[in-house]
């Protein structure tokens, strides 16, 4: 029986119905149409595992994948499932081997998936053992395909998902490359379990509108507002997205915002810092954008605030739980001074932040509110009913995007 | 243990005790009195320390940035109301260089939210350096370091 059936609203992208968060059997479906689908996920930095039998491990949705260098000196991406009897195959998070040998009956494959040995294979004094048709060739560890794109390495398992750049597309790529100019340098890695469904997390990150009236920081200290110049790139398809904030350019003037903000409580008057290093930013981009939030669908986040560079990688783990894991970049060719900014800077984002502390429990809050609202819907409707960039973030066009992406794969026309 | 390494066991257990109470009945504005000016204060996961990472959850260079911290929670930021209750004990003071102490100290934090919840909100240590201040120490450097590296919802408070 199809579970995860439902009615799209007739208004289209404008309208989300409560139930896509909620729901077990669509849930389930989402594993398997998007995270096990046409689409592409960000598995690791290219320059993360610099040597012969490195690995780490992560998911696509929720299946466990192993990334390993091999020793061809190429990124592989494997199902962390042994063929055998499904145990994982890497139990660390991180690591170097060999080969990657199963704890349970100490199979082993080589570092690109393929079986390289079964214990006992022939048995014992000719008695147990494999039939002799059993073919090594045929066991493997499950492949995955990878592509790369400025440094990020995703993985797919579909064959049908078009190359990288392509579906990343030209316009939201090139915000890609403007922001990993150099080679990455992980400063650090966090994570927050976050109690919503992962696509309104998704949302909060494409939700321009928001920014400025729920993070107080934001506004007070004039990091971006709504007033700012900037504005949405939104590819077609809505698969990828990119936001931008211009801070020095105030579109209405320094008071003509704060007329337009009084009353709202995210604007706090008399609020200053004692130390202001934080906010201190310098020009590295080759432009005057402030503040870039990326994203590609389904569930990564490329984000500049001013020179602090992390990305986020949305993982579910249930209906109404999902890991967001952080990793904050520099790079190799900082100085000093500019590594300690950015560090500085990231007290603005990640669970702790200034700014983002905020986005860790909006989503729960969402969650909690729509209980028992599994027949209505949300009305996503600032900015009008499409998904086309504008010059302009008072809109949720970018949301709408997601939607668009979103709803083909599921079925929900 | 002589009398003085006694009197110095006291006087650190009567630090990180007042350390805890500060924060736990909620007198934010006190806490920065605990460092030094020039105070380097981290929160960061086991792995990020361990491999040397420098990345803080929270990264503050100086004692005015946590006169900021409480500042920007007590204005600026949004959260439920939620306490956090701090264990603090294993203290070991790990080296003595007559400049200063490193001390290491294990914590546990209990978070409860307002409709009760209650969950083991983190556990980890503290790697310090603590510097004299007239008749009492203060903390030039600390370290707070996280078992896990993941956060549930949100981290407001000190730890």
């Amino acid at each position: 029986m199809d579970t995860h059936a439902l009615a799209w609203p007739k208004e289209g992208n404008s309208r989300v119905p409560y139930r896509v968060f909620s729901d077990e059997g669509i849930y389930r479906a989402e594993l398997d149409r998007v995270f096990l689908g046409p689409t592409w996920q960000f598995l690791a930095l290219e320059n993360e595992l610099p040597n012969p039998g490195d690995y780490k491990t992560t998911f696509l949705g929720e299946t466990p994948i192993v990334v390993t260098r091999g020793e061809d000196g190429q990124l592989h991406a494997l199902v962390n499932r042994c063929a055998h009897r499904g145990n994982l195959v890497c139990l660390k998070r991180q690591g170097n081997a060999d080969l990657l040998t199963c704890v349970y009956h100490s199979w082993s494959y080589d570092l690109e998936g393929n079986l390289k040995s079964v214990a006992f294979r022939r048995g014992i004094a000719g008695k147990g053992g494999m039939p002799d048709d059993f073919r090594m060739e045929d066991h493997g560890l499950q492949k995955l395909r990878t592509d790369h794109f400025a440094g990020l390495v995703f993985g797919t398992l579909s064959p049908e998902t078009p190359p990288l750049a392509e579906y990343i597309g030209n316009m939201v790529g090139g915000r890609v490359g403007r922001v990993l100019y150099g080679k990455p340098k992980v400063l650090g890695t966090t994570s927050q379990i976050l109690h919503n469904n992962w696509k309104l997390y998704l949302e909060n990150v494409r939700d321009t509108y928001h920014a400025s009236l729920l993070h107080t920081f934001f506004t007070t200290f004039r990091v971006a507002r709504l007033t700012n110049g900037g504005g949405v790139l939104i590819a077609e398809n809505g698969r990828a997205h990119a936001s931008y904030t211009r801070t020095k350019d105030e579109t209405v003037g320094r008071e003509g915002s704060d007329q337009l903000y009084a009353g709202i409580q995210s604007q706090r008057a008399g609020l200053h810092l004692e130390d202001t290093r934080l906010l201190q930013q310098v020009s590295e981009f080759g432009d005057d954008i402030t503040v870039q939030i990326l994203s590609v669908f389904p569930n990564f986040v490329l984000q500049q605030v001013n020179n602090s560079i992390a990305l986020r990688l949305v993982l579910p783990k249930g209906p109404d739980k999902t890991e967001l894991q952080w990793t904050f970049l520099g790079f190799e060719e900082d100085d000093a001074a500019l590594q300690e900014l950015r560090l500085l800077q990231s007290n603005l984002v990640g669970p702790a932040g200034y700014v983002s502390m905020e986005d860790g429990a909006v989503g729960g809050f969402v969650q909690r509110a729509i209980a028992g609202a599994e027949q209505q819907t949300s009305v996503v409707e600032m900015g009008g009913y499409d998904h086309v960039s504008e010059e302009t973030r008072t809109t949720e066009a970018s949301i709408r995007g997601f939607w668009q992406a979103y709803r083909p794969l599921m079925g929900y026309a | 243990m002589t009398l003085e390494e006694v009197a110095r066991r006291l006087e650190l257990e009567s630090l990180y005790a007042d350390y805890a109470h500060c924060l736990d009945d909620d007198r934010l504005e006190q806490w920065p009195d605990f460092f030094v000016e020039d105070a380097y204060y981290r929160i960061t996961s086991a792995e990020n320390f361990e491999a040397g990472l420098p990345l803080g959850l929270v990264y503050l260079t100086s004692r005015a940035m946590l006169v900021d911290r409480v500042m920007a929670l007590r204005k600026a930021n949004i959260y439920e109301p939620q306490r956090y209750r701090h264990q603090i004990g294993a203290i070991k003071i790990a080296g003595d260089s007559g400049a200063g102490l490193d001390v290491v100290a294990s914590l546990v934090v209990v978070r409860t939210m307002q409709d009760g919840e209650m969950i083991l909100f983190a556990a980890g240590r503290y790697v310090d350096r603590l510097v004299r201040s007239g008749d009492s120490w203060k903390f030039a450097r600390k370290d707070v370091v996280l078992d896990s590296r993941q956060i549930d919802t949100l981290l407001a408070m000190p730890l």
